[in-house]
Formats: C-alpha cells, sequence, structure tokens
C-alpha cells in the first residue's frame, strides 16, 4: 500500500472541506509547529524520501482550531502542570499528536469524532463545550471514560473508554519522549559511558548478586583500550 | 532502449555489499583483484553526520520514533523492510512469506542484531542425528579456521564454555549483566536452564587502531558512528578501499541478471541504475552473487539463456527450493521484583548480555531441532509507544486500571523497567515445497519479474514454538513474574512468527556434491557455470539455531580464498 496516496485519499476525500486547512494554520500551534519542522531539518539519518515525506506532513493540517484546544485541555487533564511539573502541552505533545494522525490515518476518525463526542456529552450535560466547561464538569466526564473494564477486550469497550485511552496513551508517548519528559524520568542513558556493572546498593535493593566466576569472565574496563591478543587456543592474553 | 556497456572488465563482479559480499570484497581486493562492487541502495556511512541516527533523541523526529515508515522505527538504520514501494513480491495460496530487504550500502548488516554464532559440528551433519533434511557436504573442521579469523579480523564478544555444538572461539572480554538479566540468570537456574554470556560483534576491546572502542549506547540497530560493532561497509569495505584496493562501488545499482556467452559462463551482469533508470551492463571474468538467499535466486532464475533455459545454474531445478527461515516464537512478562528501579545508566551494548543456547535432547522431545532464547529488558530509553497502556499491571495489585493527573507520573515511574521480554530462535527443516519462484504475472519498478513465495511451517517447528512458550512461562514463574498476553493456542500455531519475519532466510541455492539435488559445490561454485559463486546465506543446507551471519561471514572468506587459488591455478 502506497500510504502516503491513501493518506491523502483519507483527508482530501473523507473529510470536510471546511475541516482542511491546507497551508491557513492556527496561531496557537505556529510555534511548536515550527519545532517540529526544524527537528526534521535536523539530520536524524533520513533518506530524501522520508524528509520529503516529512515536509509533506507538516505541510498539510488535520485538527481545526477548535479540536486542537480541546485536546490541549484534555492532555492537560491527563498530565496537568503544578508547582512540580510541566504540563504534557508544554511538552509539545499537541503539535505530536497532530503529526501522528496525519502520519498514521487510522486514527484520524477515532480522535476527530471522539472530540466531537465529548462535547456532545458535555454539551448535553452542562450545555458547554467541553473545553469551556468547569474543571469539576470536565472531571464529571472523565470519570466516566478513564477507567477502563479491563475484563472486556480493548475494542470491545464503549468509544469514549477507547476514545480517552488513545488520548492518554499519545499523550504519555508524546510527553515521555519529550525533553523534559525524559528529564522528569530521569532516564540517564542515551550518552556515551563505560557499562561496569549494576550498582552494589541497586543489587541490595532488589535481591541479587554477581557470581565471582561470572565476573572473572567479564571485560576489565581499565584494559578495554590495548589490543587483544590471544594465544592458539583462544585465551586472551590481553 | 538502448544498454550502456562499459569497457572496463573486472576480475570479479560483486553483487551485494552485506555480509557475504562485504566479505567476499575484502578478501579478493586485498589480493590485489580488480573488484566492481554492485549495491541496488544507496551509499550509507554510520559516521557520516548526515547518515546517523545514534544518539539521537526520540524528539528528534517529528513521530518519535514510530514504525509507520521503517518497520522498526525511526531510529533503526535499515533502509527497506518488508514492504518496499516499487519492489513488490507475490505469495502462493495460504502462503504468507514476508521478505526483509535492506537497500543500502552494507545491507541488512547496519541493523542487524549482532548476535554471532558459530554453528557446530552437529548443525552441519543434522541429518545424521534425526533423518531429517540433508548434511551439509562440509563440516564444522572445514569451517572452523574461517571463523577463527572472522572472529580476529572482525571481533565478537563471549566466552569459552567448552560446550559440544557451541564452539569456543577468539573471544572479546563479554560485558557484565544487567539487573533484568541477573534475574534471568536466576530465574533459568531453578529449571537447569543454562545461561551464558552472549556472543555479540561490538568491541568491548579495542582490535585494531582502525575502529573505535563500543561506548555502550545500546543502539547498535542504529549502526556505529565509530564502527564498535560489525557492519560490512564499516568493517569489510571500507577497510579495503582504504588499503589501496581495487574497488568501483555502484550504488543504486540494481542487478537484473547475470549474463553468459556462448559457451554458457558467466560475462557480467546487468543492472537498473536507479538514478536514470537505464540499464547498464558491466563486464568481468567471475561474478559472485552475495544478493541475498531470495535476490541471488532470483538473479539467477531471471538469468535465462540458450544455454541456461531453466535459469542460470538451475540444471537441477532447484534455485529457490529448501527456502527456510528460522523459526521464532516470543513473550514478555511484568516482574514486581524490577519495579521502582533507581536510576542509572544500563544502555550497555545493544541487545543482550546473555543468552541460554538450546540445551535440550530433541529424542526426548515431540520436534526436531532446537533454539536459543534471547532475552531483552530493562531501562530503556523511551520512544514512541512508551506509556502506552500505562498502569496495566495495577490489575495485578487489585488497583484501578486507567485514570488521569499526576498520578499517572508516579505510576509511569513505578513500572519503568519492570517488563522483561524473551525471544525463541529456532531450527526449522528445510522443504523442498517452501521456495521463491518467478511469477511471471508481476514486474517491480525496473521492469525486473519478481519472485512469488510459497512456504508452509510443519508440525516440527509448530510443536518447537509451543514448546518455546513452556519454556517462557516457567522462565517468568521462576522470576516471580506475571505472564502477559496468553498463550497462543494450537490454531494460532502456537504463536509461530511467519516464515521471513525472523530475517534468517536460507537454503535457496543449496550447496552439496551432487549437481542434481543442489546449486552450488561446497565452494559455493554453481555446479553449472564455473566461474559464478554465491557468498550470501543461499548456499546453507540447513539454518541452524544460530543467527546466519557468522556463518556467512566464514564461508565467504573460504569461497574468496578459493577463488584466488583457482586464478592462480588458471582453473577459471
Amino acid at each position: 500500500m502506497d500510504r502516503r496516496k491513501s493518506l491523502k485519499s483519507i483527508i482530501l476525500g473523507g473529510v470536510a472541506g471546511g475541516l482542511v486547512l491546507h497551508g491557513c494554520k492556527p496561531e496557537n500551534l505556529a510555534d511548536s509547529d515550527e519545532a517540529v519542522s526544524k527537528a526534521a531539518e535536523v539530520f536524524f539519518g533520513r533518506t530524501p524520501e522520508e524528509k520529503e515525506l516529512i515536509d509533506e506532513l507538516n505541510a498539510e493540517q488535520f485538527f481545526n482550531e477548535h479540536e486542537l484546544a480541546t485536546l490541549k485541555v484534555l492532555c492537560d487533564l491527563i498530565l496537568p502542570a503544578d508547582e512540580k511539573y510541566r504540563s504534557a502541552s508544554d511538552s509539545g505533545v499537541v503539535p505530536f499528536i497532530e503529526f501522528m494522525a496525519k502520519d498514521y490515518p487510522n486514527f484520524q476518525t477515532p480522535l476527530r469524532g471522539g472530540l466531537m463526542w465529548i462535547d456532545h456529552e458535555s454539551n448535553k450535560n452542562f450545555s458547554l463545550e467541553f473545553k469551556s466547561a468547569t474543571l469539576l464538569q470536565q472531571k464529571q466526564i472523565l470519570d466516566t471514560i478513564a477507567y477502563p473494564d479491563i475484563t472486556i477486550a480493548d475494542n470491545q469497550r464503549p468509544l469514549g473508554v477507547q476514545f480517552f485511552s488513545l488520548v492518554r496513551n499519545l499523550t504519555l508517548t508524546g510527553f515521555y519522549t519529550s525533553k523534559i519528559g525524559i528529564e522528569e524520568l530521569g532516564y540517564k542513558g542515551n550518552t556515551p559511558n563505560v557499562w561496569d556493572g549494576v550498582p552494589e546498593e541497586v543489587l541490595k535493593q532488589h535481591g541479587v548478586a554477581y557470581e565471582e566466576e561470572w565476573l572473572a569472565k567479564c571485560v576489565d574496563q581499565s584494559k578495554r583500550n590495548e589490543v587483544a591478543k590471544w594465544d592458539d587456543k583462544g585465551n586472551l592474553l590481553t | 532502449m538502448q544498454i550502456i556497456e562499459s569497457s572496463t572488465i573486472y576480475d570479479v563482479i560483486i553483487v551485494g555489499s552485506g555480509a557475504g559480499g562485504g566479505m567476499a570484497t575484502k578478501i579478493l581486493a586485498d589480493a590485489g583483484l580488480k573488484i566492481a562492487v554492485v549495491e541496488a541502495g544507496p551509499f550509507f556511512d554510520p559516521a557520516d553526520p548526515e547518515h546517523q541516527t545514534q544518539l539521537k533523541w526520540p524528539y528528534e523526529s517529528p513521530r518519535r520514533g514510530a514504525n509507520t515508515v521503517r518497520p522498526f522505527g525511526d531510529f533503526d538504520s535499515a533502509y527497506g523492510g518488508w514492504d518496499i514501494e516499487g519492489e513488490p513480491y507475490t505469495n502462493g495460496d495460504g502462503s504468507n512469506f514476508r521478505w526483509f530487504r535492506s537497500r543500502m550500502l552494507g545491507g541488512r548488516t547496519n541493523h542487524w542484531g549482532r548476535i554471532s554464532l558459530r554453528f557446530g559440528p552437529k548443525d552441519f551433519k543434522r541429518k545424521d542425528q534425526d533423518g531429517l533434511g540433508d548434511n551439509w557436504p562440509i563440516g564444522y573442521e572445514d569451517v572452523k579456521p574461517y571463523y577463527d579469523k572472522v572472529d580476529k579480523l572482525i571481533g565478537v564478544f563471549g566466552t569459552n564454555e567448552g560446550l559440544p555444538n557451541d564452539p569456543d572461539g577468539f573471544f572479546l572480554p563479554p560485558p557484565k549483566p544487567r539487573l533484568h538479566e541477573l534475574f534471568y540468570i536466576k530465574g533459568a537456574r531453578k529449571s537447569n536452564i543454562p545461561v551464558i554470556p552472549s556472543r555479540m560483534s561490538m568491541l568491548t576491546k579495542r582490535i585494531n587502531n582502525e575502529r573505535g572502542i563500543c561506548f555502550y549506547c545500546g543502539q547498535c540497530s542504529r549502526a556505529c558512528s565509530v564502527y564498535a560493532d560489525f557492519s560490512a561497509g564499516t568493517c569489510l569495505i571500507f577497510p579495503a578501499q582504504k588499503s589501496g584496493g581495487q574497488i568501483d562501488l555502484f550504488v543504486n545499482a540494481m542487478v537484473r541478471e547475470v549474463t553468459t556467452n556462448n559457451e554458457g559462463k558467466a560475462t557480467g551482469v546487468s543492472y537498473i541504475n536507479k538514478e536514470d533508470r537505464k540499464e547498464y551492463k558491466l563486464k568481468g571474468k567471475i561474478v559472485v552473487l552475495a544478493a541475498s538467499a531470495c535476490s541471488s535466486a532470483r538473479i539467477l532464475l531471471n538469468s535465462k539463456s540458450e544455454q541456461h533455459p531453466n535459469g542460470l545454474g538451475n540444471s537441477s531445478d532447484i534455485v529457490g527450493k529448501y527456502l527456510h527461515d528460522s523459526t521464532g516464537g516470543s513473550r514478555s512478562a511484568f516482574i514486581p521484583d524490577l519495579m521502582n528501579r533507581q536510576m542509572y545508566n544500563e544502555d550497555g551494548v545493544g541487545g543482550m548480555h546473555v543468552y541460554t543456547p538450546w540445551w535440550l535432547d530433541n529424542k526426548k522431545l515431540d520436534f526436531a531441532r532446537g533454539y536459543h532464547i534471547e532475552v531483552w529488558g530493562g531501562m530503556g530509553m523511551p520512544g514512541y509507544g512508551f506509556g502506552f497502556n500505562h498502569n496495566d499491571f495495577n490489575k495485578y495489585f487489585g488497583l484501578k486500571v486507567g485514570g488521569y493527573g499526576n498520578p499517572l507520573r508516579d505510576e509511569i515511574k513505578k513500572y519503568y523497567g519492570s517488563t522483561v521480554g524473551f525471544g525463541g530462535r529456532g531450527e526449522s527443516i528445510p522443504q523442498k515445497n517452501n521456495r521463491c519462484e518467478i511469477d511471471p504475472t508481476t514486474v517491480d519498478e525496473f521492469g525486473i519479474p519478481v519472485l512469488k513465495f510459497n512456504y508452509q511451517w510443519t508440525e516440527h517447528e509448530i510443536k518447537q514454538v509451543g514448546h518455546m512458550h513452556d519454556t517462557f512461562e516457567e522462565l517468568i514463574h521462576n522470576m516471580g513474574g506475571e505472564v502477559l498476553g496468553g498463550k497462543p493456542s494450537r490454531a494460532e500455531k502456537n504463536g509461530i512468527y511467519a516464515p521471513g519475519e525472523i530475517i534468517h532466510e536460507v537454503g535457496t541455492t543449496r550447496m552439496g556434491d551432487d549437481p542434481k539435488t543442489s546449486v552450488v559445490n561446497q565452494h559455493q561454485q554453481l555446479h553449472d557455470v564455473n566461474n559464478v559463486f554465491i557468498v550470501d546465506a543461499g548456499p546453507f543446507v540447513s539454518q541452524a539455531d544460530k543467527n546466519p551471519t557468522w556463518t556467512i561471514l566464514a564461508l565467504s572468506w573460504r569461497t574468496s580464498d578459493y577463488i584466488i587459488e583457482q586464478l592462480k591455478m588458471q582453473n577459471i
């Protein structure tokens, strides 16, 4: 399947004209959008075709302003800012979801339809769109969809539950793959280092230990720079 | 359209630049021969900042590394995958072979797992033990000297354990196990399942002054910018070029066929230049096919002539037959004792630090051949998918699943690093009917007829994967863990991966002494044409429960030595 063609056919064929906003991006996305396209310009090993695809996706707009504003409210209910933490939207989750909706078109209908559904719920109960409802009212709606019955298969759960699970998943993955999310998580890797085993206190905490005979086989990191030499039997001499 | 011919006559034309082609390039160029390497994809060098994905952060990709474009995600270094636009393949009724191709200099060696296992003495003579399949015409003793040389040239860490079918070698010292691997060792011991340090081609110690040493980013699948892991470009082709080898590299050049003369001998290859979409011809005295098992079979089958009406080297009608991949089964687990991790960098090498070689006796089991177990886990770098169903494990504690608000942040941290997974990779029984052939109804965008696959697993493979799942469940129980997901049913063929998904496909041009039942002789030379050789995994008679790369490398070196010797003796 040519996913680019299918993507276009979904956007141009399946979506009402008023929602397709080619070339007129909502104001509040301008900054984060720039960050996204900048990231694509920074090399991360793209082939020319892959770069072109990213540019194409960035040139298109899927969500309209109201949808983006509602998404932001939802994402920030999932991960709100407080004195200790940054919010989901601070980390760029909304433009990430916008990108994914274009990159993986199967997300489009559940997300767009889910946003309309949640507005409908809010209008029905409070005569207000979801984004304009009070925090208490918003939470009242979330409380009905945020806790799935895990004895039921994912795709058999009510649509509101499925919608919120999708938004929560995308929010969490978007947040924890952002710079501020990785910092908050405390991930320490992705940097040159010399692995020399699990720290002693961690071994203790988890109730395991290294065996002496196993360690004896492992690399002596003080000699890693010496060129390897072996005897005829394969015993390392250096 | 006129075919453009080059006037240069190469000593050797090598088709493909992966493990087999890379090794042939190195050995033949070092011997002073004039070489053309013809690669279907672009040039690739992981030291080039424009090609690098190593040490990139997830947010440098707008999709955070999701696999919507590359099958293993944006940061994986393979250009290609199981589906490539413009390069289709087809399957016969009821067959679902999945064909992974990596179109780039170095091919699939750029992203592979670097698990570098020698075949053992039993692996070359399986028919002798269970009466199934066929023996190789060569044995471990024929390949051992080349395994030794490959170990020393390329570098592989591991340990000499004196195991009967997992031979010792010339190993660099292995890295220490990580926390989840200590749990694995402990769990496996309870069931008398052996665990040893893994054997992988990353430099935990310097082997020369040209290549860097591993700096433990855990990202070998992204290809190493300091050349501390093995890939064919960085460790074979570039060094051969640097030491003055006469190597002309043709990239974006998709070989269509091997050309032959009136005597039926090969005269070179024709290829499509992807940039101008025109057909070209190269002339050479010897053609070495290293395009991958299925691609080389396809080239042979498409090389029809008056002298070779059934395709080149195919008087036996065996080309494309006996296609087989490793079996695969996998499972994962939640290990409560791995919750609430302290944060430290445990990226380690890319992949496992410990593994389990096959340990049982098939005479006591209801399936033939074994499998090894790979293990993964730890506090890896977040990527797309991180945080999905973030607190599903709550159900094991009677807590509510789902929710919103800042308690989610604590749950994420609580469970980070508490999931482990197992992969079983096993040996299948080669079947003559499992095959690739030319599909006369379909063409790729270069006008080359494509492959059609027919492949069915047998009861042996399906039962073997069922055994993997029983083993995984036992291991998880021993580790105090909760098995994630149900055990695949017999109706689901015990969850065996589709053939081709493990990306160890071999056997399409198998070697043998009898030209009626094999395509190449033990020197990987076509029985039908003495100046065509195959150095990818096509000549494998059987794919052991080991990853094929180390054997491809050893056999390619052995064939290259034979070519040099035969040229000296003026036999070719």
